[in-house]
């Protein structure tokens, strides 16, 4: 059988902030045997809540550009970013039920000798992992199950919202996320409010911290009333620097001290497939960086 | 609008013409809404702060577009759709609080960090840019070549952008050329 192919989109926080996702990436969907294309002059998605809410059409342009590149190259595209995943998923689809739209951006696009047609297909890391690879082959190659792990999951919002178009999962009981975080053999942690907003989406972030700061609080509240996590897993990385990063800046405005390890679905897939924290740089996670600490490669059963 | 929240707004007949804006830009099922409130019962931005987004959505049908597009709380809605998966009229609340925020930014309701923002996707392609040696010295450490095959080390990219920007209105919008100069001036006092 042919290698399943993909264009490999990486945005922003990845290829930028956490290279240890990307780096992650890769192992892991060399290990099941699908390979990832460089996406060569991709740029921002652009973010969808961000640029999204300052002008539709800009927004759709940008992504559009994106989208033409995976089209020039036959391939379906994948990302790691909810976000990412949100923009290109989301512009692909308007477009397409959006005559207006769909004229309006290609003639911005005309402007650089390109055409969005319509023929591209975007995934998450999430549906090549569930569905390309499929959980038999994935469960085929952990060799170092996390068990006795405690493993808190923050599936985020882009991917499965909003859930009538996306037609991903359940948006109010979601299974797929934490079925796939399941095989790495950590015990997974209910919480209340593990489908609230990490609150850094939709320009928050950006428009005032603290704001966006006092939903991650609510988050890890709610972990620690559920008893603790060791680690708190998602598949996005601007929820991952707003869980991560985010605990130094809760230290910072409020004073307040979180202790958690959090990885992205593809960095934990890495480690229970067998590779050392180390191969893929886990411990330049920011939050490890500015605190100048260490992953607490003990709670994961990795000695240190 | 005269609009201390003490003094009630007087409206005899609402005026359409905002709705109709919003129904354009990406909000179609606006005027579908019954006020049920799921949409901010469901809302955790609004669990937190005075943003309120079914109050949001009534204004905007009576025509009250000042005082929607101007207030700063229209900006605490992180977009997650909650409300969207909810609201048992399909008025698509998300959208509809997206396509306001168009709405304010044609009107110069833009704060200045969005603004910055913004306009690093025009420089550099990426709204969270590799601009310092120290990320790509990260990448370097997890194996990665330091400089990844996006826009970062591909200057035709951000070309490309930087013409899509310019003939979509998007740079006039956001006051790009007024912020770089202002950039350049503040980087030379530093000098
Ligand atoms: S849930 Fe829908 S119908 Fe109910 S108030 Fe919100 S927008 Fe209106
Ligand atoms: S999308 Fe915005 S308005 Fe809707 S529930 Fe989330 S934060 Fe609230």
């Amino acid at each position: 059988m042919a290698k399943p192919k993909f264009f490999h989109f990486l945005g922003c926080i990845i290829p930028h902030r956490y290279p240890s996702i990307e780096k992650a990436a890769k192992l892991v969907f060399e290990d099941l045997g699908i390979e990832l294309l460089d996406m060569v002059g991709a740029t921002c998605c652009p973010a969808p809540g961000v640029f999204g809410s300052f002008d539709r059409v800009t927004w759709a342009t940008i992504s559009a550009r994106n989208l033409t590149i995976a089209e020039e190259g036959g391939a379906p595209i994948t990302t790691g970013c909810n976000g990412c995943f949100a923009s290109l998923w989301d512009s692909a689809h308007e477009l397409k039920e959006d005559e207006e739209l769909r004229k309006r951006v290609n003639e911005n696009l005309a402007e650089i000798g390109r055409e969005f047609k319509g023929t591209v297909e975007v995934t998450h890391y999430v549906d090549v992992l569930v569905y390309t690879a499929g959980f038999d082959k994935i469960r085929k190659k952990i060799v170092r199950p996390l068990s006795g792990v405690r493993m808190a999951l923050h599936p985020g919002c882009h991917w499965m919202r909003p859930r009538a178009l996306k037609q991903k999962d359940d948006s109010e009981r979601p299974r797929i996320f934490r079925e796939l975080c399941e095989t790495s053999g950590a015990e997974y942690v209910p919480y209340r409010d593990e489908l609230i907003c990490c609150g850094a989406g939709g320009a928050v972030r950006t428009a005032d911290i603290k704001v966006s700061l006092d939903f991650t609080r609510q988050k890890f509240d709610s972990i620690n009333k559920a008893g603790g996590a060791d680690i708190i897993v998602t598949p996005c990385p601007f929820c991952e620097l707003q869980l991560d990063l985010g605990q130094v800046e809760i230290q910072k405005h409020f004073g307040i001290e979180y202790q958690f390890d959090v990885l992205h679905v593809v960095e934990l897939l890495a480690l229970a497939f067998g590779h050392d924290p180390d191969e893929f740089g886990l411990k330049t996670h920011l939050q490890y960086m500015q605190r100048k600490s260490e992953p607490a490669l003990d709670r994961l059963g990795l000695s240190a | 609008m005269a609009s201390t929240e003490s003094q009630p707004i007087v409206i005899d007949e609402p005026d359409t013409s905002f709705a109709e804006m919003i129904r354009a830009t990406g909000g179609p099922n606006i005027q579908s809404c019954f006020q049920c409130g799921t949409c901010s019962g469901s809302c955790p931005a609004g669990a937190r702060t005075n943003y309120l987004v079914r109050l949001i959505i009534r204004k905007a049908l009576l025509g009250l577009k000042e005082a929607v597009i101007s207030a700063p709380e229209l900006w605490y809605c992180t977009t997650c759709y909650t409300c969207q998966d909810r609201c048992p009229q399909e008025v698509n609340p998300t959208d509809v609080i997206k396509a306001i925020r168009n709405v304010a930014v044609a009107h110069g309701h833009m704060l200045m960090n969005h603004r910055k923002t913004a306009a690093k996707v025009v420089e550099t392609g990426h709204a969270v840019p590799l601009d310092k040696e120290s990320w790509q010295k990260l990448r370097a450490s997890v194996g990665l070549e330091p400089v990844p095959p996006n826009a970062s080390g591909n200057p035709w990219a951000i070309e490309e952008v930087r013409k899509i920007t310019k003939v979509s209105g998007f740079e006039k919008l956001i006051g790009y050329e007024e912020l770089m100069k202002a950039e350049a001036e503040k980087a030379k006092k530093k000098e």
